[in-house]
């Protein structure tokens, strides 16, 4: 396997997914990825050197409007999903002591 | 004929002469729901009050002559990622396992306005992620026509309940082939159009600058009429395109006399199962025979599509499924201390192997060090097959091909290795990564009596000629 994983990596990208992964999640998380890292290798195959990269296939501008509230108030609604609710608002764990 | 044996257009016909009315309708499809589901489970909510009583609404707005559409009583199935106004929108995710979205998806609006009516929402891969619907939190869906058999994916759900004949037609969503696959697995019809045909409002997003919209139905009509129901210019989705021409029905036409057809070679080779290339090679030669020019070429790249596809699908998903952190709605861990803990447990509580797979992945591809060498690599490659696709259209209208290297696999045999079960993509991200319509549609059966189904590739906003070829084809009966 040309792509090594190593733990920190593993624990890093862990970090950036925020994502808790067991021992075996991880153990096997190592194992996927190094895999298809070999994988996407191939595409190394390939000169993309006069390619620019596409990410969007018409080539598009941003699409403006005013800023014009035209929805109704849905925040009773939209709270109904939150698993924690307080005083219209949704709670959170205290995040400033 | 009894009523469930109809086409969607059908279905409406009788409903328009009154010689079944929106209610009756509803009520045999969520019959049929209830002897199917036990072993196919397609749903993972059936809203039985809400159908019979938006049935009840539409055949009062029919008979006040509001109402005329095709599809107006038509009971429609809605695919479990797309939003849904008060009824229970989880895409077959523990995460989501509560959530009631306070709107409904554009489409599904659309849909609603033509006067379908909506029974429930279907399983489906978690967020999107698999090609065979057993990734989803709340059990497999079986393939009606074999339930041994896996419904593909990730739109499994939609396209089982069509075969199955719980419900009319349905709505899918296509990120890498999740409309096509499925469809040809079960044995039905559906299209993937081009990129912004179909407003994105309300799809719960997995990769945004790959996912569309799209119909499943049991035949090519039903899928223009709905396709025509369903498209929309929309100001709430910046990639929403304004189309003049969304007269798709005006395309069902059993006329390919002249129409010049490709076949990629890249598309017959190494790892396509033999029974599924003779079946596309005599759908091929079923239309030769009704005038058009075929050919193989070579279209290049083919290879390339996979790896391209799941850095940047990957890429779009660990930010897209950021927003599931147990704040807003969803699964909330019960156990945590602090924010960033309360996150991570909710997080990885909520979500199942392959979405954290995917999500690990993408934030891997673009971290600081390996964006360049993965995540612009892949958006590269992405911009050469859109020109080798570009290059085709120059020479045909359409490109025909397989649409999977096999028939439904058997439940069970896909999940253990995920790389081998990404490569069973290889003949529809392409579709994906350049934006452009495609469309599969039934051309027969392997020796054990599984649906192979024929892919026919269009330039952006030529969906007209590929539900042209597609309805010619059918038209022949050689599909059955």
């Amino acid at each position: 396997m040309a792509n090594i994983i190593t733990d920190e990596t593993i624990d890093y990208v862990g970090i950036l997914a925020k994502l808790e992964l067991s021992r075996e999640e991880k153990e096997a998380a190592k194992k996927d990825m190094g895999r298809m890292l070999d994988y996407i290798d191939k595409l190394n195959e390939l000169d993309t050197a006069q390619a620019e990269p596409m990410s969007h296939i018409f080539s598009m501008n941003n699409v403006f409007r005013e800023d014009v509230v035209t929805n109704g108030d849905d925040r009773d609604r939209i709270l109904q999903n939150a698993p924690e609710q307080k005083e219209g608002a949704f709670k959170v764990p205290r995040t400033v002591e | 004929m009894s009523i469930l044996n109809m086409t969607a257009l059908e279905l409406g016909r009788k409903i328009k002469s009154g010689d079944i009315t929106a209610p009756e309708a509803a009520r045999a499809v969520l019959e049929q729901i209830k002897t199917q589901e036990p072993v196919i489970h397609a749903y993972v909510t059936v809203d039985q009050e809400g159908a019979l009583e938006r049935a009840a609404g539409v055949q009062e707005k029919i008979r006040r002559g509001e109402l005329t559409g095709p599809l107006a009583g038509v009971p429609v199935a809605v695919k479990d990622n797309l939003c849904t106004k008060g009824l229970l929108t989880t895409c077959s995710s523990n995460i989501l396992y509560n959530f009631v979205p306070a709107y409904t998806a554009q489409a599904v609006l659309n849909l609603e306005d033509a006067g379908a009516v909506v029974v429930g929402k279907t399983n489906m891969d978690e967020f999107a992620m698999g090609s065979t619907t057993e990734t989803s939190a709340f059990g497999v869906t079986r393939n009606p026509r074999n339930p041994d058999h896996v419904p593909g994916g990730s739109s499994g759900g939609s396209c089982a309940a069509v075969a199955a004949e719980e419900c009319f037609c349905a709505l899918g969503s296509d990120t890498g082939g999740s409309i096509r696959q499925p469809g040809s697995y079960c044995g039905v019809t559906g299209i993937k159009p081009t990129y912004g045909t179909v407003s994105r409002y309300g799809l719960i997003a997995y990769g945004s600058s790959l996912d569309q919209v799209g119909p499943i139905a049991k035949d090519v009509s039903d899928c223009a009429a709905l396709l025509e129901a369903i498209a929309s210019y929309d100001r709430k989705d910046s990639t929403s395109i304004p189309r003049k021409d969304l007269d798709f029905t005006g395309a069902l036409v059993d006329d390919v006399r002249g129409m010049k057809i490709g076949i990629p070679r890249d598309y017959l080779g190494e790892g396509l199962d033999d029974e599924v290339r003779a079946a596309v090679l005599k759908a091929a030669q079923v239309l030769k025979d009704r005038g058009a020019v075929v050919e193989e070429f070579d279209l290049s790249l083919a290879e390339y599509a996979i790896p391209a596809y799941y850095v940047i699908a990957s890429a779009e998903a660990s930010s897209n499924l950021s927003r599931f952190d147990g704040v807003k709605y969803g699964l909330r861990a019960e156990e945590y201390e602090g924010l960033h803990q309360m996150y991570k447990k909710s997080r990885s509580q909520g979500f199942g192997p392959e979405v954290k797979r995917r999500i690990m992945l993408g934030s891997f591809v673009l971290s600081s060090g390996y964006y360049d060498a993965y995540y612009l690599k892949a958006l590269r490659t992405k911009a050469l097959i859109k020109k080798a696709f570009d290059k085709a259209f120059a020479d045909y209208d359409v490109i025909l091909g397989p649409v999977a290297p096999t028939t439904a696999p058997k439940l069970g045999e896909s999940l253990q290795d995920p790389l081998k079960m990404y490569l069973g993509d290889i003949y529809t991200v392409s579709v994906n990564l350049a934006g452009i319509p495609a469309m599969t549609v039934p051309c027969g059966q392997d020796s054990k009596g599984l649906p192979i189904g024929l892919q026919l590739m269009g330039d952006c906003f030529q969906e007209k000629k590929i539900i042209r070829a597609a309805y010619t084809f059918e038209q022949t009966g050689e599909g059955r």
